[in-house]
């Protein structure tokens, strides 16, 4: 039976990179998480059957209730809500490996120190992943919106991290986890999760969030170490590391060390340049500005999170689809961090029923500027400010920007003549050959939408 | 057993791994990978059911409850999610043009 145990974690192991290989191309996606879907299956069935296990009767209550739960929730979560789920999962994940470590600790039978410390270690990252994954949560689901500061945070945070740390050092050197010493570091690292992820503002969060995914990772690969499981080594280990990459990759496509997230707010560049920027919004009606796409050669649809508020997909998706079988090009120019997270945007218009061959990121994109004839910007800012080119004093300085301004005609889709996120003002709203379309973003679509239509 | 230098090579070499995964990835799929290894990372629910079938006294029994419905958690809604996101990526029928 052993013999069978273990071929069955290194099949799941197996599926687990498979499956995570397919999931790196939009073709074999689907089937990717299918494979790695039927690796968990395998891992958990053959765990059943682990020699000297008991209490079956909690563990299959256990399971039925948080995997219900899970299901219950996964299957009705709205789209645009997808990142605070993916935290919440996570945190629970980090949770999980952190009472792993708990039992163990409580038993007590460690083959060697290696094995306590890393058990320690182990805890004390899922346990900061699994409070700041909740704090994230809150955030992102509006429970908590204002991120909390005071002067000396992040000594206090300091702190704290320095205490944890030492309490479990000092219970590996020990050797004999004691039970209030147990305690008192799981409620230190708990604490570290909240203070950790309290700072941090909502726009910040999916890099967060990201970095909480890797090292929930790097717990479950410890714990893994420690129960001698091998799939459980291999797995955590790689989300480890494709987590950690994820995380430097969105941070980057923010213009932000991940460093400057963790440790300053981006409230703080805030009061420092708004910019001033001379000349006038220019408005248009939606009448000329459909007539403007209708009879245009090419179109580049630049969406931002501000769509996703307005529910404005679907419309957009309707306009596409007219101005498609009118013989206008339309191409969608995908911005890094578009959305929430790299990727959110895609998401969300494929939930739309936009053809995924129409979205471009920033690099296919921004050679075509030049020759677009109008160019739709609807609920974005920031990533189209040409500040972030031209003026090397700007907060978003050096930001990689789609270069909507080098477009022959720029409507902007936009609810009032407020700033982007970062408080920067913008630019391209100022542009020569900018139009501000004001109003509601599916409203005004569905307007463009009329007036095309009654050409 | 998987210990000492051994243990250390898996380390290194599964890290390898998930860096090559994401690293040839397009930026369309990052959120759904994102999510995709926050599933794979669920695998912490073998780990939790060992804890809880390992465990004697009633608080051990308490503690790895706990971690079972939580790594659960982490795996069922991991895979719902990703899931559902995937199911969105598909081909236009009628070609870009």
């Amino acid at each position: 039976m052993d013999n069978i145990i273990q071929i069955s974690y290194f099949a799941s192991a197996v599926l687990f990179i498979l499956g995570l290989k397919r999931m790196s191309s939009p073709v074999t996606a689907r089937v990717g998480i299918v494979w790695a879907g039927v690796g968990m299956l395998v891992a958990t069935l053959i765990t059943f059957f682990y020699p000297g296990m008991q209490n079956y009767l909690l563990m299959t209550v256990a399971i039925a209730l948080g995997g219900g739960l899970a299901l219950w929730s996964g299957k009705r979560v709205a789209m645009t809500d997808m990142p605070q789920m993916i935290a919440l999962y996570n945190g629970m994940g980090g949770g999980a490996a952190g009472a792993i470590a708990a039992v163990e600790l409580l038993r007590n039978e460690f083959p060697s120190t290696t094995f306590l410390a890393l058990a320690i270690a182990g805890a004390l990252i899922g346990s900061v992943s699994f409070s700041g994954s909740l704090i994230a949560f809150a955030k992102l689901q509006g429970w908590a919106r204002k991120p909390l500061r005071f002067p000396g945070l992040q000594f206090f945070n300091l702190g704290l991290l320095l205490a944890s740390v030492g309490v479990g050092a000092w219970l590996a050197i020990q050797g004999e986890p004691a039970g209030g010493t147990v305690l008192l570091f799981f409620a230190l690292a708990l604490a570290y999760g909240v203070m950790m992820a309290l700072p941090i503002g909502g726009a910040d969060m999916p890099v967060v969030i990201s970095l909480f995914n890797a090292l929930t990772g790097l717990a479950v690969a410890f714990e893994g170490f420690v129960l001698q499981n091998p799939a459980m080594i291999i797995a955590g280990t790689v989300v480890g590391s494709a987590g950690t990459l994820l995380t430097q990759l969105m941070a980057k496509a923010m213009n932000r060390s991940i460093g400057s997230v963790l440790f300053r707010a981006f409230g703080s560049i805030e009061e420092s340049a708004a910019g001033e920027v001379g000349g006038s919004m220019k408005p248009i009606d939606a009448t000329d500005a459909g007539v403007m796409m209708a009879y245009a050669e090419r179109v580049v649809i630049v969406p931002g999170y501000g769509m996703a508020v307005a529910q404005a997909q679907h419309k957009i998706q309707e306009l596409t689809e007219l101005l498609t079988k009118r013989g206008v090009d339309v191409k969608f120019a995908i911005h890094p961090v578009a959305g929430r997270m790299p990727g959110h945007m895609n998401v969300l218009l494929a939930e739309a029923n936009v053809p995924y061959d129409l979205l471009y990121d920033l690099d296919e994109i921004n050679p075509a500027f030049p020759k677009t004839d109008v160019a739709l910007v609807i609920g974005a800012n920031d990533v189209v400010n040409p500040v972030a080119r031209t003026s090397p004093d700007s907060p978003i300085y050096g930001m990689p920007i789609l270069n909507v301004d080098q477009a022959k005609n720029v409507i902007v889709i936009k609810r009032g003549q407020g700033k982007g996120f970062s408080g920067v003002e913008n630019a391209l709203f100022y542009e020569d050959n900018t139009r501000m379309l004001y109003g509601d973003g599916q409203a005004m679509v569905g307007e463009l939408i009329q007036a095309i239509k009654s050409l | 057993m998987i210990a000492g230098m051994t243990a250390l090579y898996i380390f290194m070499l599964a890290a390898f791994t998930g860096y090559e995964i994401i690293s040839r990835v397009p930026v369309i799929l990052h959120t759904p990978l994102m999510s995709g290894s926050n599933f794979v990372h669920g695998i912490v629910l073998v780990g939790a059911m060992v804890a809880l079938g390992h465990a004697h006294t009633p608080l051990e029994q308490l503690i790895g409850f706990v971690g079972v419905m939580l790594a659960a958690g982490n795996a069922v809604g991991g895979y719902v999610v990703t899931e559902r996101m995937l199911d969105m990526f598909k081909r236009s029928k009628k070609g870009a043009n």
